[in-house]
């Protein structure tokens, strides 16, 4: 079993279900990239030069500027196994990309699991904060904060006229990117979805499904974020998400009222028909989940459902994620297994709900 | 939706043709979708923003220095000619790519990334935050040369008192370069 902190507890900060509407958004998001001055670019840095950045930047974190921001944790990728490497991604706290694919690739965690500052992904450094709730800005706030410090420390690639230089042109200037995951249920089911996200692309945002592929949208999740890291500052792009956010809401909130008001019963039904496959199904895939998952999440925003929590509910969509369910379980599983242990652990999580403390009951699954 | 081919597994493909104002949809899974041939589901033949720039780039090619195809070239140093000095990627490699090598290679591609930028950025200059030390730290570097330079020549000149002076300023500028941002 995995000695890091990040497998043992399944919450991350981003997870508490908290922050400013919290019913619509489930997490902020700030990535902020930057490289050295002087080492050539990830993909094309020999063995020898992703060595040094990576000693570099890890110097930075051990010093103590950096231990004012919080208790991080420092990890090589090599020295994880292909499952801590997966969960990490799971949770959001770090890419495929590092996981997968980098060299002499590094981790920076803070302990709450609220910032990952990813080393030698496709740039040297990857700032990444990861907030609960529409928190755009404070996640902003954050990121720029650890910038200063590796900025006074090392030498960035920059560049008067284009700004942060970037190993792909499409991060150069700012090298932001900030993005907000929605849960957005009822213009789905409204089919006012496409419409918004139209509008939406046309004013420079990019909408993708979380799960899913393409523009399909498992369990009603999208998230929204900045094309644009070039000539616009830091503060005009975060108002620009966050002003479409904010409508997007509004339109959510009003769709939410429409489909009360219209059908509650129908509404009631679809809420509590999930509920019921959920709390008794044996075998559960991981787009049933997402989608009854959605229903039951929205069923507790509108206050239809009392048991369920937010917390819980997006526990349990990283949970039910295969990397996750392999090590919760401690054991290697084909995908019909995942199914069948999927379905039970959404079980026992909606059980547990009565049996109060959560921690203590979680962590005693976990140490089994 | 299922698939309107087998019907057997969901259509997550949906394609629309309209030809000659006569529309058409089909919804097909991705297994028949590569049967018919009608869509390149191979992972290696995959869309990516990545493909997508280097799309860009040939058209900013094709259209710009005449027809590169055939040899035929306007200019002296052509674009697929040009190469980073730094990490050595050519231009066309950057275009296949669709990635930079190095910091150096924004200075040594110039001016022919703004069609690039303009198009994917809708802007060609950086605002926003720029780093604190940047302008200092080059300031402090030219100031150290000059420095050292001025203590070898009162070591020369066996002007000893100004050496000391000198190599105390040197010391403390060496600690701030090196000591970041306390230093400031």
């Amino acid at each position: 079993m995995s000695n890091h902190s990040f497998m043992k507890q399944p919450v991350s900060d981003w997870m508490r279900g908290t922050g400013p509407d919290s019913d619509i958004v489930i997490s902020s998001r700030i990535r902020i990239a930057r490289n050295l001055h002087g080492i050539p670019f990830p993909l094309l840095a020999t063995n020898q030069q992703s060595a040094e950045s990576l000693t570099r930047l890890t110097a930075v974190a051990e010093s103590t500027d950096f231990a004012d921001l919080g208790h991080f944790y420092v990890m090589k990728l090599v020295e994880l196994n292909a499952t801590e490497r997966q969960v990490l991604v799971e949770k959001h706290l770090i890419s495929p990309n590092l996981a997968n694919e980098s060299r002499n690739g590094g981790l920076l965690l803070k302990d709450d699991e609220s910032i990952s500052i990813m080393l030698n992904e496709e740039d040297h450094l990857r700032i990444q904060c990861l907030y609960p709730g529409l928190q755009i800005r404070e996640a902003w706030e954050a990121a720029s904060q650890l910038d200063d410090v590796f900025e006074a420390k090392v030498d960035y690639a920059f560049d008067e006229k284009r700004g942060y230089l970037t190993s792909c042109p499409t991060n150069v200037g700012t090298g932001i990117r900030a993005s907000v995951m929605m849960h957005l249920p009822a213009l789905v089911l409204t089919q006012q979805i496409n419409r918004i996200l139209q509008a939406v692309a046309q004013v420079g945002l990019a909408v993708r499904g979380l799960y899913g592929e393409g523009s399909e949208a498992i369990g009603n999740l999208f998230q929204i974020s900045n094309q644009i890291t070039l000539g616009q500052s830091e503060e005009e792009i975060i108002d620009n998400l966050y002003g479409v956010v904010k409508q997007i809401i509004e339109h959510e909130k009003a769709a939410r009222e429409q489909l009360r008001q219209e059908n509650i019963t129908r509404l009631t039904d679809r809420v509590c028909r999930s509920y019921g496959i959920l709390k008794h199904a044996a075998i559960m895939e991981t787009k049933e989940a997402a989608q009854r998952l959605s229903d039951i999440r929205l069923g507790a925003d509108l206050g239809l459902l009392k048991d369920v929590s937010p917390t819980m509910l997006n526990e349990l969509m990283v949970m039910t994620q295969p990397g996750f369910l392999q090590h919760i379980y401690n054991k290697q599983m084909n995908a019909e297994e995942r199914d069948i242990y999927r379905a039970r652990l959404i079980r026992e999580t909606l059980v547990r709900k009565l049996s109060a403390p959560r921690q203590s009951d979680k962590s005693k699954k976990l140490q089994e | 939706m299922m698939c309107q081919h087998c019907g057997q597994k969901p259509a997550t493909l949906h394609f629309t043709k309209i030809i000659n104002g006569e529309k058409t949809e089909s919804h097909i899974c991705e297994g028949c979708a590569r049967e018919k041939g009608e869509f390149n589901a191979d992972p290696a033949h995959e869309f990516s923003i990545h493909n997508l720039l280097s799309g860009l780039l040939d058209f900013d090619l094709s259209n710009g220095t005449g027809n590169l195809k055939n040899g035929v070239y306007g200019f002296k140093a052509t674009p697929e000619a040009m190469r980073c000095d730094n990490c050595g990627l050519t231009f066309s490699q950057f275009s296949k790519m669709g990635r930079f090598g190095c910091d150096e290679c924004y200075k040594s591609f110039g001016s022919r990334l703004d069609p690039l930028l303009k198009r994917v950025h809708g802007n060609i200059i950086h605002v926003g935050k720029i780093p604190k030390r940047n302008g200092i730290v080059l300031q402090r570097k030219r100031e150290l040369d000059d420095l050292r330079e001025k203590l070898q020549e009162s070591i020369r000149m066996e002007q000893f008192e100004e050496a000391a002076q000198l190599r105390d300023h040197i010391r403390m500028l060496e600690k701030e370069l090196t000591g970041g941002a306390e230093a400031q």
